[in-house]
C-alpha cells in the first residue's frame, strides 16, 4: 500500500488548525449559540410586558453573576458574528480573496469583536454606576 | 396536452430545488441586522440597571417599537435560515432531519410572534 502521498480532501482530523478555518468555526458556533440566545431578548421582551414585577426579577436574574458572565458569551458572540458576517458579505461581493488579505480581515474581526463588546460593557457598567 | 408553460414545468425541479432564495435573503437579513444591532445593543448598554418606568418609556415610542419589531423578525428569520442549513449539514438521517427542521421552524414563528407581541403590548398596553 504505498498511498501515502495521495491529497486529502480538508479534515477537522487531518488538518492542522490555523485562523481561517478557527474563525470560519467560530462563525458557525456563535450563529447557533446566538439562536439558542434569542430566548433572553424573548424572556426580557415578554417579562417586561407581563408587569413591573416580572420584569425586575428578569432584571435581577440577568444581573446576577451567572447572568451577567452569559451576557457577556452574548456579547461577544453577537459582536464576532456581526464583524465576521460584514467579512463573508465583502467576499460575497467579490473582495478580499487573496491570501493576505484573508489573514488581515481575519485577524480585524478578532480585534474588532473584542473591542467592541469591551466597549458596550465599558459603557453598560458606566451607565450602572452613574444610574 | 399540458397547460403549464415549459418555464413552469421546470421552475424548482433543478438541482438547487428552489435557487438563490435562501442564499439572497440570508445575505439580506445579515445586512438588515448590521444597523439594528448595533442600535440595539448601544440602546441596552445605555439603559443598563434601568427601572421599569424606564423601559416603558424607552419601548413607548412608535420608532423604538417598530425598530425592535424588524430586529425580531430580521433575527429570527435569519437564524431561521442559519440552523436550517446547520441541519441539513448533520443530520442526515432523513426522517430526524425533517423534524429538527420543521421544529426549528415552529420555534422560530413561536418565539417570534412571542417578541413582537410583547412589543405591541409594551407599546398599546396601560
Amino acid at each position: 500500500m504505498s498511498q501515502k502521498d495521495r491529497p486529502l480532501s480538508p479534515h477537522l482530523q487531518v488538518y492542522r488548525p490555523q485562523l481561517t478555518s478557527m474563525l470560519s468555526i467560530l462563525h458557525r458556533l456563535t450563529g447557533v449559540a446566538l439562536a439558542v440566545g434569542t430566548l433572553l431578548l424573548v424572556y426580557w421582551l415578554a417579562a417586561a410586558a407581563a408587569g413591573p414585577e416580572s420584569f425586575e426579577s428578569a432584571q435581577g436574574l440577568i444581573g446576577s453573576f451567572f447572568g451577567q458572565l452569559f451576557l457577556f458569551g452574548w456579547t461577544y458572540a453577537l459582536f464576532y458574528h456581526l464583524c465576521n458576517g460584514i467579512r463573508h458579505l465583502y467576499w460575497d461581493a467579490g473582495f478580499g480573496f487573496e491570501l493576505p488579505e484573508v489573514y488581515k480581515t481575519g485577524w480585524a474581526v478578532v480585534a474588532v469583536s473584542g473591542v467592541l463588546t469591551i466597549a458596550s460593557w465599558v459603557l453598560g457598567y458606566a451607565m450602572a454606576g452613574g444610574a | 396536452m399540458s397547460l403549464r408553460s415549459p418555464l413552469g414545468r421546470v421552475r424548482g425541479l433543478g438541482s438547487a430545488k428552489s435557487g438563490t432564495e435562501h442564499w439572497w435573503a440570508q445575505r439580506l437579513t445579515a445586512l438588515a441586522l448590521i444597523p439594528l444591532c448595533l442600535w440595539f445593543v448601544a440602546s441596552i448598554a445605555a439603559m443598563v440597571g434601568a427601572d421599569y418606568a424606564t423601559m416603558r418609556a424607552w419601548v413607548d415610542s412608535p420608532l423604538v417599537a417598530g425598530l425592535l419589531i424588524l430586529l425580531i423578525l430580521a433575527t429570527f428569520y435569519h437564524a431561521y435560515l442559519g440552523v436550517q442549513v446547520v441541519i441539513e449539514d448533520y443530520v442526515h438521517y432523513e426522517p430526524l432531519k425533517i423534524a429538527a427542521l420543521l421544529c426549528v421552524a415552529g420555534l422560530s414563528i413561536l418565539l417570534g410572534v412571542i417578541a413582537v407581541l410583547s412589543v405591541l403590548l409594551l407599546l398599546f398596553g396601560g
